[in-house]
């Protein structure tokens, strides 16, 4: 019986997405499953983006927190710090200080943040809120107005705030993450939404919401998986955005990466269960179809960086 | 690819003889692609039909078994490319890579890594599966010296004969004599002499070439020498080709049944940097692999890897649960604070992450929903006041704390008063909506 390799091509294509202005990154834009370069048109890599906060990061587990201990107290120099000393090609600011729970800072001290952080870097921003959905929908736009002009990516838009976020996405020539939670329905809704205000579709970037490996990123992988055939078989114009896997935020609380070796001595040492739990939920997710990728610990990033240096060699 | 019924049908008399058991050909036919019934039952069917149908009917990857015992593992009979279409059906097996060029000191702590290395998760035990040892040096003797090492100290481990030589395997076989050994190295060069060699010791046949193409012609080889249990490797060792190959091989059986690639694939991931190493291991436990040979086992990656394999292969239809009980998180006492939620275990492990990341002991109600998150609970009548008396009441835990203080998610501040109604004495307090709002809600529940 002779061979033929069945190789599989699609109708449909996810959209590209450029972000920043004097120094530009495009993701997404493909043909084919993930990495599949040997079927199809993978023009762009996938994107890592480096996380900093507006605020010390005191909850970080100290693995994480580690790398960053001597610029961590200032969002301007830790900006920098990953730009010119880890390479970054783009940085996330979440502004977490601004949750009511946190230290509740106004959306004038966002402004300033985000102004300060924007003048200070070159690579391209990402700018999240602190996923308090009245909050965000009183900060979001007041950042996105003050970064105008810049091409950043702004989120996230939920299903009880999109409007008022959208619209200020909009206004101001930004990109946005739509996020749903773990429901290729409700984010196909979503999408909807948010362009049947006039929002371009091809300026969305998809949140099926993350998980971390172990505690249901199963949910995520399928939901991903699902929303990329939609968009590459079924050739669904509202699921082709490229998708966002927000890991760092969702790995670095849980008890994998801060469970000491002394407490669970069968886990074995914290430091590389930490950066591979990172890395590893990172791969899956862009094995299900993940095209940015926002990370915190310097040497997660950089092993996944190996991997996709692999996949594209 | 299975038929339909149609296709069947086609195949078979037509009489309507109802011999089967069903009023006509085509309801039988029916059945038979429902895999309700069995050919058998039709005493009319002709020779050509039964060899096409029983092709037809078989896994489009064939199932096998490596090692024998409670430690045995399955390969092969998967079904899909994704996999919320249905189930993944046998998780990929870890095996790690011994080599007899390796320090005897190394060999053993390899040895011993494998045998130490079974974590309990979420109510599974789960391990590294297999060793592999392998024939680096090329000699005989040196891999006989490993072999009885391996064969010694771990008689129950499934093992994997790595070489080309065949003289080197016929040494080394006979101590895996009918223990479900996998004879891996058979390439199209040395086939002839190994396949006998496997077969004397009842191991399934592991076989290398250098493409698709090539892999397809020597497994039919193989089958003709007279071994049909196959596990295959296409030589790709790059991220990309391990991908590549693995997905056509997957599509080429399930959606073409095609013949010649219908078995379970092995990949090789050694990297020198085990973190790094970690994730082309996890590229083949998502992408196809059902076995996956490492150079390490620590416990870090072993963590990981379980994990991954875990979630990749749970049941996408079933939700996970986790047991109905009162958990203890860090060492509550009578006064600790009492919260509930659903046993839904995504709900479970997030609910009592944040517990955790408090730091504040406390006792961790977890009602049985049926694996339903607390507001799809709440929505579907599975966690009301009612319920959620009668469960506080029967777990006794009115004997082990003092005060009658009941924590709730915000999402159900609405069954407040009702299990305050049902609970007698009790209070019901709404916490957060999120879990994630639950350590600076704990911390300062105990502050105040």
């Amino acid at each position: 019986m002779a061979f033929t390799p069945p190789k599989e091509s699609f109708r449909g294509r996810v959209y590209p997405v450029t972000i920043g202005t004097e120094v530009q990154e495009t993701f997404g834009g493909e043909n084919t499953l993930p990495f599949h370069r040997f079927e199809g048109e993978i023009p762009h890599r996938p994107l890592i983006s480096y996380e900093i906060q507006d605020v010390p990061p005191q909850d970080w587990p100290e693995v994480v927190r580690e790398p960053y201990s001597d610029v961590s107290d200032d969002p301007v120099k830790w900006a920098q710090f990953c730009q010119e000393s880890l390479g970054a090609k783009s940085i996330t600011l979440r502004l977490i200080g601004t949750h009511p729970d946190q230290k509740n800072l106004s959306a004038e001290d966002a402004v300033k943040v985000v102004t300060d952080v924007l003048n200070a870097v070159k690579v391209p921003l990402i700018i999240l809120g602190s996923n308090h959905i009245e909050k965000d929908a009183e900060v979001l736009p007041k950042v996105a107005e003050a970064s105008k002009g810049r091409n950043c990516v702004i989120g996230k838009a939920q299903e009880a705030n999109y409007k008022t976020i959208a619209a200020a996405a909009m206004a101001s020539g930004h990109k946005l993450i739509a996020m749903s939670e773990l429901d290729i329905n409700l984010s196909k809704q979503l999408n909807i939404l948010i362009t049947q205000m006039g929002f371009e579709k091809e300026r969305l970037i998809t949140d099926p919401m993350c998980s971390a490996l172990g505690y249901g990123i199963e949910y995520t992988y399928s939901v991903m998986e699902r929303i990329r055939l939609a968009a590459l078989a079924q050739a669904d114009p509202v699921m082709q955005p490229p998708m966002v896997a927000d890991v760092g935020m969702y790995v670095w609380k849980i008890k994998e990466t801060q469970a000491s070796e002394q407490d669970l001595p069968e886990w074995g040492s914290l430091r590389e269960r930490g950066i591979l739990w990172e890395a590893l939920t990172a791969t899956t997710l862009m094995l299900a179809g993940a095209e940015l990728l926002i990370m915190r610990h310097p040497d997660a990033v950089s092993l996944v960086n190996t991997f996709i240096d692999e996949m594209f060699a | 690819m299975a038929l339909t019924g149609v296709e069947i049908f086609k195949l078979l008399p037509k009489t309507n003889c109802k011999k089967c058991g069903f009023p006509t050909c085509l309801a039988f036919a029916m059945k038979l692609a429902q895999r309700q019934t069995s050919l058998d039952k039709c005493p009319d069917v002709s020779e050509e039909a039964k060899r096409i149908l029983g092709e037809a009917a078989a896994p489009p990857v064939r199932p096998i078994t490596l090692g024998t015992g409670d430690k045995a593992v399955k390969m092969g009979e998967e079904t899909v490319l994704f996999r919320h279409e249905k189930k993944f059906v046998n998780p990929t097996v870890l095996a790690l890579e011994i080599k007899d060029t390796e320090d005897e000191a190394v060999q053993m702590e390899k040895v011993q890594a494998v045998l130490t290395s079974e974590i309990n998760r979420v109510g599974q035990l789960l391990r590294v599966d297999a060793i592999c040892i392998t024939n680096a040096s090329g000699e005989v003797e040196r891999f006989e010296t490993l072999a009885k090492t391996v064969a010694e100290k771990a008689p129950e481990v499934p093992v994997i004969v790595s070489t080309e030589s065949p003289d080197a395997a016929k040494t080394v076989m006979g101590l895996f004599s009918g223990k479900g050994a996998l004879l891996y190295g058979v390439t199209e060069a040395n086939a002839e002499q190994m396949v006998p060699i496997a077969k004397e010791a009842k191991a399934s046949v592991g076989v290398r070439a250098d493409d698709l193409e090539a892999l397809s012609a020597l497994t039919e080889k193989v089958k003709s020498l007279g071994v049909e249990d196959i596990v295959v490797d296409s030589g790709a060792r790059k991220a990309p080709e391990i991908l590549e190959h693995n997905t056509l091989i997957r599509r080429a059986a399930i959606k073409k049944n095609f013949k010649p690639l219908g078995y379970p694939v092995i990949n090789f991931v050694q990297r020198e940097d085990p973190l790094y190493e970690t994730l082309l291991a996890g590229l083949g436990i998502c992408k196809y692999a059902s076995v996956v040979v490492m150079s390490s086992a620590e416990k870090w990656k072993n963590l990981a890897l379980f994990t991954l394999r875990q979630n990749i292969y749970t049941d996408p239809q079933v939700p996970m649960q986790v047991e109905q009980k009162i958990y203890k998180i860090g060492e509550p006492d009578e006064n600790s604070p009492l919260l509930i939620t659903t046993n839904f275990s995504l709900t479970y492990f997030i609910v009592s992450g944040e517990v955790e990341n408090s730091k504040v002991p406390a006792w961790l109600a977890v009602m049985d929903c049926e694996g339903l998150s607390v507001l799809t609970a709440w929505a579907a009548g599975k966690f009301t006041g009612a319920k959620i008396a009668n469960f506080i009441k029967e777990s006794g835990i009115e004997s082990q704390i003092k005060h009658r203080e009941l924590i709730i998610p915000g999402y159900v501040a609405i069954l407040k008063g009702a299990i305050e109604e049902k609970l007698e004495g009790w209070t019901v307090t709404v916490g957060p909506r999120e879990a994630n709002g639950l350590p600076s809600f704990l911390r300062q529940k105990v502050a105040a």
